[in-house]
C-alpha cells in the first residue's frame, strides 16, 4: 500500500485499565453456574471493573495522558484531530473527543468526533487519523479505543465484558516515531451477531452465531486480504493481534490463519482482564509495543459486530526502545489490582437500577 | 428534583479545563504559584500573572476519612479527602482513590488521575477533573 511521502506512524502509545477485578468464580457463583465449566469455555480468569467514579471518558483520558508521555516531541497544540471509538459513551449525544481535547490541552482548531462500530470503533478512529496524517490534512492526530463494556446481568457476556482502553499519537514517519503503518485493509457485511437498540441499556447477541459467521469469518477475510494484497505470509509477522472477546477465539483464529501460538500470546490480554470492546485489540497492540524490538512486523486485526474487521500491518522502529520507559506499561496496570465481590461489581458498574 | 432541573453547567464548564489539567496561576513578578485563577498576586500585588500547568505528583500532607457522606455521595463512603502537597509546594484539597484508608499515610506519594467528580443528576451534565492515587 502506497501512503505517498507521508507515511503514518505511531509517536506515542498508552493504556489504562481500572484497578478493580472480579473473578469469574464469583460471577458464576452469583448465577448458580459451574465456574470450572465457564472458565474452561472462555479461558478467562478474571475481568477488570471500572471504579465508581470511572467511565469511558476517564479511561480514554488516562490512556491519552500515557500516550502523550511517550511522545514528548509532540506539542498537544499541534494535534489536529482527536477521534474516540466506543460503545459505552456516558453521553448518547455529546462527544467524548471534545472532553479529551480539553484534558490534554489541545488547540480549539481541531477535528474531534466519536466513532461507533461495536468492538472495532477504536480502529476506525485510528484509520481516520492515519488517513489525515498521510494526506497532509494534519501533522499529528490522537486515536483512542476505550470502553466500560456493557452486558446484561446473568448473560454469558458478563463473564468477559470489562473496562479499559488505549490511545495512540500518530504523525508522519520520522526518526522519533516508534512504528509505522505499512498497509490497512477492511471488510464489512450486514451481520446481526450482536447489537444494542437505541435507549436499551445492554447489548444482545446471537450466542453461538457470534463465532463462525461473525468473528472468524471477518477476521479471516481482513487478514487474508492484507496478506494477499501485500504479498505477506503468516511467518513474515513477529506478532499477530486479533480482537479478543475471550481467551479461546484469538488462539483459534490465529491457528486457522496459519500463525503459531508464540505470535499471538504477547498481545493476548483477555485471559487476564477480559474484553474492553473498542479498546480490546488496541490494548493488545499497546502491550506488544511495550516489548517489541525495532524492525519487527505486527499484524493487528480488530473485529466489530454488525460486522466488520480492520487489518493493519505495522513495523517497529529504533525510537521504540527509548520511549518504552516513559509511561506505565500495560502489564503495570494488569498487575495492579484489587478484588471486589459480585455485589460491589454491580454497584460500581451501575447495574443496580435506581441508585 | 424535577427531571429537567435548571443546569448549573455554565458556571462549572468555565473552570472545567483548569480542573481537567490542574492549571494554576504564577505571578510573573515574584514567581509565586497559586492553585486557582487570580487577577492580582496576593503576595506582591502584581497584576502580571500567567496560567501554568501544576505538577501531577505530590505527597499527602494531611487527610481524613469521610464516613458520613453528604447526600450527593450517599452510599459511596467511606472515602478519603486529603490535602496534597504538589512537587512545587502548592497544596490542594482532593480525593484519594484506588485505595483504602489503611494503605495511605501522611507522606504517601500520590499522582493525578482523571476521574468523574459528580453529575447534576442522571439526565444532566457530568463533571470531570483530577483526583489522586498512591504511586506504586
Ligand atoms: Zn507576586
Amino acid at each position: 500500500m502506497n501512503f505517498g511521502e507521508r507515511i503514518p506512524a505511531i509517536y506515542g502509545w498508552g493504556s489504562y485499565i481500572p484497578i478493580y477485578r472480579i473473578k469469574l468464580d464469583d460471577i458464576a457463583k452469583a448465577w448458580g453456574e459451574d465456574p470450572v465449566v465457564v472458565k474452561k469455555g472462555l479461558e478467562v480468569e478474571e475481568i477488570s471493573v471500572r471504579g465508581p467514579d470511572e467511565d469511558q471518558v476517564t479511561i480514554a483520558i488516562n490512556a491519552a495522558w500515557n500516550a502523550l508521555k511517550r511522545a514528548p516531541e509532540v506539542n498537544p497544540k499541534d494535534i489536529g484531530a482527536i477521534y474516540v471509538g466506543s460503545e459505552s459513551k456516558p453521553y448518547a449525544v455529546k462527544p467524548t473527543a471534545t472532553i479529551v481535547a480539553a484534558a490534554i490541552g489541545a488547540s480549539v482548531t481541531i477535528r474531534a468526533a466519536d466513532y461507533e462500530f461495536a468492538c472495532k470503533a477504536g480502529t476506525e478512529a485510528l484509520i481516520s487519523v492515519i488517513a489525515q496524517v498521510a494526506s497532509g490534512m494534519i501533522k499529528y492526530g490522537l486515536a483512542i479505543g476505550a470502553d466500560t463494556s456493557q452486558s446484561w446481568p446473568g448473560d454469558v457476556l458478563e463473564y468477559t465484558a470489562s473496562a479499559g482502553g488505549s490511545a495512540f499519537i500518530i504523525g508522519p514517519k520520522s526518526t522519533s516515531s516508534v512504528a509505522y503503518f505499512e498497509a490497512q485493509y477492511s471488510v464489512a457485511t450486514d451481520t446481526p451477531d450482536f447489537w444494542r437498540r437505541d435507549e436499551i441499556k445492554y447489548p444482545r447477541h446471537m450466542g453461538r452465531f457470534t463465532g463462525e459467521p461473525a468473528y472468524f469469518k471477518h477476521i479471516t477475510l481482513a487478514a487474508k486480504e492484507l496478506m494477499e494484497r501485500e504479498g505477506f505470509k503468516p511467518s513474515d509477522f513477529d506478532y499477530f493481534i486479533p480482537h479478543q472477546p475471550n481467551g479461546t477465539f484469538p488462539i483459534r483464529v490465529a491457528l486457522k490463519l496459519g500463525f503459531k501460538i508464540e505470535q499471538v500470546k504477547p498481545g493476548l490480554l483477555s485471559p487476564l482482564v477480559g474484553n474492553f470492546y473498542s479498546g480490546s485489540s488496541l490494548t493488545g497492540l499497546s502491550r506488544v509495543l511495550d516489548i517489541a524490538k525495532p524492525g519487527q512486523r505486527i499484524l493487528l486485526v480488530s473485529y466489530g459486530s454488525g460486522a466488520g474487521a480492520d487489518a493493519f500491518s505495522i513495523v517497529t522502529q529504533e525510537a521504540i526502545e527509548e520511549k518504552k520507559r516513559l509511561a506505565p506499561t500495560v502489564d503495570y496496570y494488569v498487575n495492579r489490582k484489587k478484588y471486589i465481590d459480585y455485589a460491589t461489581y454491580l454497584r460500581f458498574s451501575n447495574k443496580i437500577y435506581g441508585l | 428534583m424535577s427531571i429537567m432541573s435548571v443546569p448549573k453547567a455554565p458556571r462549572i464548564w468555565q473552570l472545567a479545563e483548569r480542573r481537567y489539567r490542574l492549571i494554576g496561576t504564577q505571578c510573573l513578578k515574584c514567581g509565586r504559584v497559586f492553585i486557582g485563577p487570580r487577577k492580582i498576586c496576593p503576595q506582591c500585588g502584581s497584576r502580571e500573572l500567567r496560567d501554568i500547568e501544576l505538577p501531577k505528583r505530590g505527597k499527602i500532607y494531611s487527610y481524613t476519612v469521610v464516613r458520613n457522606p453528604p447526600v450527593e455521595r450517599e452510599k459511596q463512603g467511606p472515602y478519603i479527602i486529603a490535602i496534597v502537597e504538589l512537587e512545587n509546594g502548592c497544596k490542594l484539597t482532593t480525593e484519594i482513590v484506588d485505595c483504602s484508608p489503611e494503605e495511605i499515610d501522611i507522606g504517601t506519594v500520590v499522582e493525578a488521575v482523571f476521574r468523574k467528580i459528580g453529575e447534576e443528576d442522571k439526565t444532566g451534565v457530568i463533571y470531570y477533573g483530577c483526583k489522586f492515587r498512591p504511586v506504586k
